[in-house]
């Protein structure tokens, strides 16, 4: 009997926990490798090849690392959640490929920029066109995931080419504005002169720009869903929730006068917030569905055995990994100065 | 999804993870021998050691660069295309390639970022700290990749209720039946590998009369661990075989293009297997009875299983598993062969004298990653017709909702990506080995950006400019 509670227990409570780890992950892989899939998509503007090579530095020892929390987002779905990674995966098949090819060009620009020069005009064209790709793909992977998708007996059951509709192409656009955004703030904190003046620049109008396409997204989600509506403005969840709104002003604002007062650090970590708020609230509008509008993470989550025996390794390991990580960043902090790289 | 479509499938499943493995089986070895140089270089003091490091740093870079993207294909494919096998096999596999990211991943990427970048931001015992981690961090993704991999070959330590697999103990998953051979058998393909490489370069240089102190100390190095590795991996190689007869008879039988299983069986070289008339057409033998049964059996007279004893749709494709696994032999006993040639030169005293010997060595780079190519096609081809042995067959394991299309797309942007990136950067390793480790010596001008590969860069726009 109290075994079979605790099994009940488990299977209730296993999947919270893991939603809310793999949240983490996918947050932190959007917040890390949003900044260095913003460098590249600032390339084009900075035709300068003394300028991207700085660009290029500011992130060049973390992108690996950073990507690497984009297997841990694609594992631990298929750990905790195969039944919708199984789904999502298939669902969004080319979107899912190209983004995946896109970032094959970009991750091997970091090394072979260097090894081509000075032919390297190709894989400044990879880097760039590589970090756009893969930064609209996954907006449209978001945007898809939201709108939600048809399931048939745990398997997706929809058309090759569902997520070409103008909701999630919207939000691959939104995507690519605000890695862009995290990059100039980036830059403004990691470097100087020439490369940061123009960050800048830049940053203010990137702002407006994020801040009109969340906008647009929370009127959208709540407007075409009935249950993002109810979630959102029935009482008293509207009392509840409204720090969030509240915060995401609070964010954009810090953002906003750190610009404007010159701070370096200031508009990177407002930009983080707004990102972590804005995913929240996205959060808060999904779930608790993986694969809307059907299936739960209940629904989705794997044999409690196998998220008990993944969650014991991750609570042991994961501190670790943050350990190290931050001992990297903190190895290489400071500003990158032109023609300089890492000494 | 249709018949086609699996095909199709399966095609760029064997694609991209057959380009994948060559880097990591490079990148596995290729990090210990640069931790072992720089442990060398603080135990020792000699600057060689620092100098041959930070040279194979560079190609490491760039392999590694090739093996993480590459990688990162794979962790999603089996979602976009197999979503029959995250759903059965997901409780089971998920957690071993979520244990691969955790351990390995991270530890990989993160340390990679202080070996690369890190020459004058740390002290050297934390650098050489770091490619120690990064050594270990690879050879810990072998460890769990693997541990997935054989368990689909030989699935222990779960149950199965409504088709899908449940764990039940997880050591015995971990450690399943053909685990700890194919573990040994890969690790040492990846060290021989590496060793391959590195003697052949090495033995380049010295053909060339560059380098030759350093090229002294890689053939040295590179040559001791091929003469030890290439016979250690024969005995691997039988203990997995009768480890194969055990758990996977009709891959084994694949493998010997062996139908019945009445009679000892002969040793073939060459045969085309003939599915319609159960047996080989061209068969040429070893003119010693039964030696293929002595291989497997350890006796001249003993039987085992035969084509003949599995149903035709429970046997693996015949062909290209029986020619691969002739490729893969024939390379390790080559590999045999000049380990031992070169190690007698060595003990003789004359191993720097054999200009002849080193001549035909230069060539041999190549080697040791077309044996994992064709071993790597042995086992999984030898597999089929099951994606996880006995649980679930590749045909019930793909996405259906994917079109033949969407997979014929892919699999040419695949293709066409694939090839074009990664001869790219093989051109570019090359490259980076015409230059040689003295250009790892020379300090990098003040006001350069000291990447791993500027002073290769400068070596680059000579040359270019200098071809044009």
């Amino acid at each position: 009997m109290v075994e079979m509670a605790s099994g009940e227990a488990m299977a209730t409570w296993l999947p919270i926990i893991w939603i809310g780890l793999l949240g983490a992950a996918v947050a932190l892989y959007v917040v890390l490798d949003g900044f260095d899939l913003g460098i590249g998509i600032l390339f084009p503007f900075s035709p300068e090849e003394q300028d991207r090579d700085v660009m290029m530095n500011s992130v060049a020892p973390f992108w690996d690392g950073n990507e690497t929390w984009l297997i841990l987002g694609g594992g631990g779905l298929f750990v905790a959640f195969p039944m919708a990674y199984g789904i999502i995966m298939s669902g969004f098949y080319l979107p899912v490929i190209i983004m995946l090819l896109a970032l094959v060009f970009r991750g091997v620009a970091f090394e072979y920029r260097w090894v081509s020069k000075p032919n390297h005009r190709w894989w400044d064209i990879a880097f760039a066109g590589g970090s756009i790709t893969a930064a609209f793909m996954q907006g449209i992977i978001l945007g898809g995931l939201l709108h939600g998708l048809p399931v048939k007996d745990g398997h997706f059951a929809g058309g090759m080419l569902d997520w070409l509709q103008p909701f999630p192409l919207f939000v691959g656009f939104a995507t690519v504005a605000g890695y862009a955004l995290l990059g100039t703030t980036w830059l403004i904190m990691r470097t100087e002169g020439e490369v940061a003046a123009q960050a800048r620049e830049q940053a203010p109008k990137l702002l407006l720009a994020v801040l009109a396409a969340m906008t647009i997204v929370s009127l959208w989600t709540p407007l075409s869903e009935p249950r993002i509506w109810d979630r959102w403005f029935t009482l008293p969840n509207l009392f509840y929730l409204a720090p969030i709104p509240l915060l995401t002003a609070l964010a954009a604002f810090t953002v906003w006068r750190g610009l404007a007062n010159h701070h370096d650090n200031a508009p990177f970590f407002g930009t983080v917030a707004l990102f972590l708020l804005g995913f929240a609230g996205l959060a808060i509008s999904t779930l608790p569905y993986l694969v809307p509008p059907t299936i739960t993470i209940w629904d989705a989550a794997a044999a409690p055995s196998s998220q008990l025996f993944m969650l014991i390794g991750t609570v042991a390991l994961l501190p670790m990994i943050l350990g190290y990580t931050a001992f990297v960043y903190w190895t290489f902090r400071g500003k990158v100065k032109p023609g300089e790289g890492y000494h | 999804m249709d018949l086609d479509a699996v095909l199709l499938a399966r095609i760029q499943f064997a694609f991209t993870v057959s380009f994948h493995i060559i880097f990591p089986s490079f990148t596995i070895g290729l990090a210990a021998f640069i931790a072992t140089l720089l442990v060398r270089w603080r135990i020792t003091g000699e600057e060689r050691f620092q100098r041959l490091a930070k040279f194979w740093t560079k190609i490491f870079a760039v392999s590694f660069a090739m093996g993480v993207v590459s990688g990162i294909v794979l962790s999603y494919q089996f979602g976009t295309n197999w979503a029959g096998f995250s759903k059965v096999t997901g409780n089971v596999l998920g957690p071993l390639i979520g244990y691969e990211v955790l351990t390995a991943f991270f530890l990989e990427a993160s340390f990679l970022g202080i070996m690369l970048f890190g020459w004058n931001r740390v002290s050297p015992n934390l650098h050489v700290l770091s490619a120690v981690l990064v050594a270990i961090g690879t050879s810990l993704s072998a460890f769990w990749i693997l541990a997935a991999n054989s368990w689909m070959h030989t699935p222990a330590g779960h149950e199965i209720r409504d088709g899908i697999a449940y764990p039940l103990d997880w050591f015995a998953i971990i450690f399943n039946p053909s685990f700890p051979y194919r573990f040994a058998h890969m690790f040492t393909a990846a060290y021989l590998t590496t060793s391959i490489v590195v003697l052949a370069v090495g033995a380049r240089y010295l053909v060339q009369k560059r380098f030759e102190e350093d090229a002294r100390t890689m053939v040295r190095m590179g040559l001791g661990m091929v003469a030890i590795l290439a016979p250690f991996q024969l005995v691997i190689g039988d203990l997995h075989g009768l480890n194969t007869k055990e758990y996977q008879p009709a891959k084994l039988a694949a493998m010997e293009a062996h139908w019945n299983s009445n009679e000892p069986a002969d040793f073939i070289l060459f045969a085309l297997p003939n599915k319609e008339q159960n047996g080989n057409d061209y068969e040429i033998k070893v003119p010693i009875p039964g030696l293929a049964s002595f291989v497997i059996t350890h006796d001249f007279a003993g039987t085992f299983k035969g084509l003949n004893d599995f149903k035709p749709e429970d046997r693996p494709p015949i062909a290209p598993v029986f020619f691969a696994f002739r490729v893969m032999v024939g390379l390790g006993m080559l590999m045999i062969l000049m380990g031992a040639v070169g190690a007698y030169f060595w003990v003789r005293g004359t191993l720097f004298q054999s200009n002849g010997y080193f001549k035909l060595m230069q060539h041999t780079w190549p080697m040791g990653f077309i044996a994992i190519l064709a071993g790597w096609w042995v086992t999984e081809t030898g597999r089929q017709p099951w994606l996880a042995t006995g649980i679930l067959r590749t045909y019930d394991a793909v996405s259906p909702a994917i079109t033949f299309n969407a997979v014929l797309t892919t699999l040419i942007l695949f293709v066409i990506v694939y090839t074009a990136v990664f001869s790219m950067g093989i051109y570019y390793i090359n490259r980076l080995i015409d230059k040689g480790p003295a250009g790892a010596a020379k300090e990098p001008p003040r006001g350069q950006p000291t990447r791993p590969l500027s002073a290769a860069e400068d070596a680059t726009r000579e040359a270019i400019i200098g071809a044009n």
